[in-house]
């Protein structure tokens, strides 16, 4: 990954060296960028601040003990943070573990695709600003949408989603997958 | 295998991700993006749109003592989560909903059998078992019922579905699941109330068999 190393996001490179050198710095990196949002995530649930820092606290050690299945050519950080966080607070909240699809593993030593994780990075640039374009109430919905307060009926009803964001999304997820399986069949 | 051509409605994987979906559904949701790379990469765009919401949200500065306490917990031992992993035609969270035992089909008349996985006043989760030209019981939905193959192929009015291919029937279709010649059909069933079944069984028996 070399020189292009300086170009991935900070976010990134810290769950790197989580991953592969269990950085306690870059952790507590981790933990100061996204502990507090992660508060706010969890109040905006209506949880308590009390609860809500248990939360976080679990989803923290969470990230750190799971921090070998962080692929960053298939997922950005706050999108792998995401749905740690979610898991935990519905695991809590139902006393049951929420059914996941099988993980797809990555070969060990795979080399780094430094492009494929900046063009991730990149569409996740387009879907922020894309959220932040949206008029507040379109806003609402999505947020509301992906805190879980949504059914899936009332998530179709709505037409404010930028799909096309996720389309794209999508079909770059879509060559890597291909790309990783063509290696894993080989 | 044929390719998946039934697919999970873009709606229902934000609320899968969100995980604002029923338990039942959830499962099956779960084993069909085991099984497709489409609905796999789907998936994760929507944990993109959750990651963007997460990084742009209003933070709330946390208690002083929390990160060193979490600091503090790095190295103690912790039970790692069980992971579920595919076999035969079961993907991982099938085998998970099984406990990892093999199906206990029980019989319900015509050839066809179930086991059920789970089953409570949200919905329920079961494995059907359709012999080659037999029709699933001919049924009413009162909830959503989402149907996914795992061995065989079934037909119905809307089309058929092979392996990986998701049905999803509500209220206004009446349908006649049949399943296709050759390997018998099995399927994941789950539907977020229990089904009516309008001839074959009549309403008083439905708690005996749990259908
Ligand atoms: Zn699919």
């Amino acid at each position: 990954m070399s020189q292009s190393n300086i170009e991935i996001s900070e976010q990134t490179q810290w769950m790197i060296a989580v991953r592969d050198n269990r950085d306690r710095a870059a952790f507590a990196a981790l933990f100061d960028f996204f502990a507090p949002r992660l508060k706010g995530f969890m109040m905006r649930s209506g949880l308590s601040a009390h609860q809500a820092e248990e939360i976080v606290q679990d989803v923290m050690l969470t990230i750190w003990r799971k921090a070998a299945m962080f692929d960053p050519h298939r997922a950005q950080v706050s999108a792998w943070i995401y749905q740690i966080a979610r898991n935990r607070q519905i695991d809590i909240a139902r006393k049951e573990r929420r059914p996941m699809p099988e993980e797809l593993k990555e070969e060990p030593g795979t080399e780094a695709d430094a492009s494929q994780i900046l063009g991730l990075e990149q569409e996740a640039g387009r879907l922020k600003q894309a959220l932040t374009k949206l008029k507040p109430e379109q806003r609402e919905m999505i947020e509301k949408a992906y805190l879980g307060e949504l059914t899936h009926q009332e998530i179709s009803a709505q037409t404010g989603l930028p799909l096309g964001t996720i389309k794209s999304r999508i079909r770059l997820g879509l060559e890597r997958l291909r790309h990783e399986l063509k290696d894993l069949k080989q | 295998m044929s390719a998946i051509t039934h697919h999970i409605p873009d709606a229902m994987l934000a609320a899968y991700a969100a995980g604002n979906l029923p338990h039942a559904f959830a499962v099956v949701v779960a084993s069909h993006v085991s099984l497709c790379e489409q609905c796999r990469v789907a998936l994760e765009a929507h944990q993109a749109v959750g990651g963007a919401v997460l990084e742009e949200i209003a933070a709330v500065a946390v208690s002083s003592s929390l990160k060193n306490d979490i600091l503090a917990q790095l190295d103690a031992p912790f039970r790692p989560e069980p992971v579920y992993e595919r076999n035969g035609i079961y993907p991982g969270p099938v085998i998970e909903a099984l406990k990892g035992r093999a199906p206990r089909w029980k019989k319900l008349g015509m050839g066809v059998r179930q086991d059920i996985l789970t089953a409570d006043t949200n919905g329920s989760v079961r494995l059907l078992y359709i012999p080659p030209g037999q029709a699933v019981p001919d049924h009413s939905h009162s909830g959503l019922e989402l149907t996914l193959v795992l061995q065989g192929s079934f037909s119905d009015e809307t089309g058929r579905f092979g392996v990986g291919d998701l049905e999803i029937a509500d209220e206004d279709l009446e349908h006649t699941p049949i399943a296709d010649d050759g390997e018998a059909c099995i399927c994941l069933a789950a539907t977020d109330a229990r089904l009516r079944f309008r001839a074959l069984v009549p309403r008083l028996l439905q708690p005996l068999f749990q259908i």
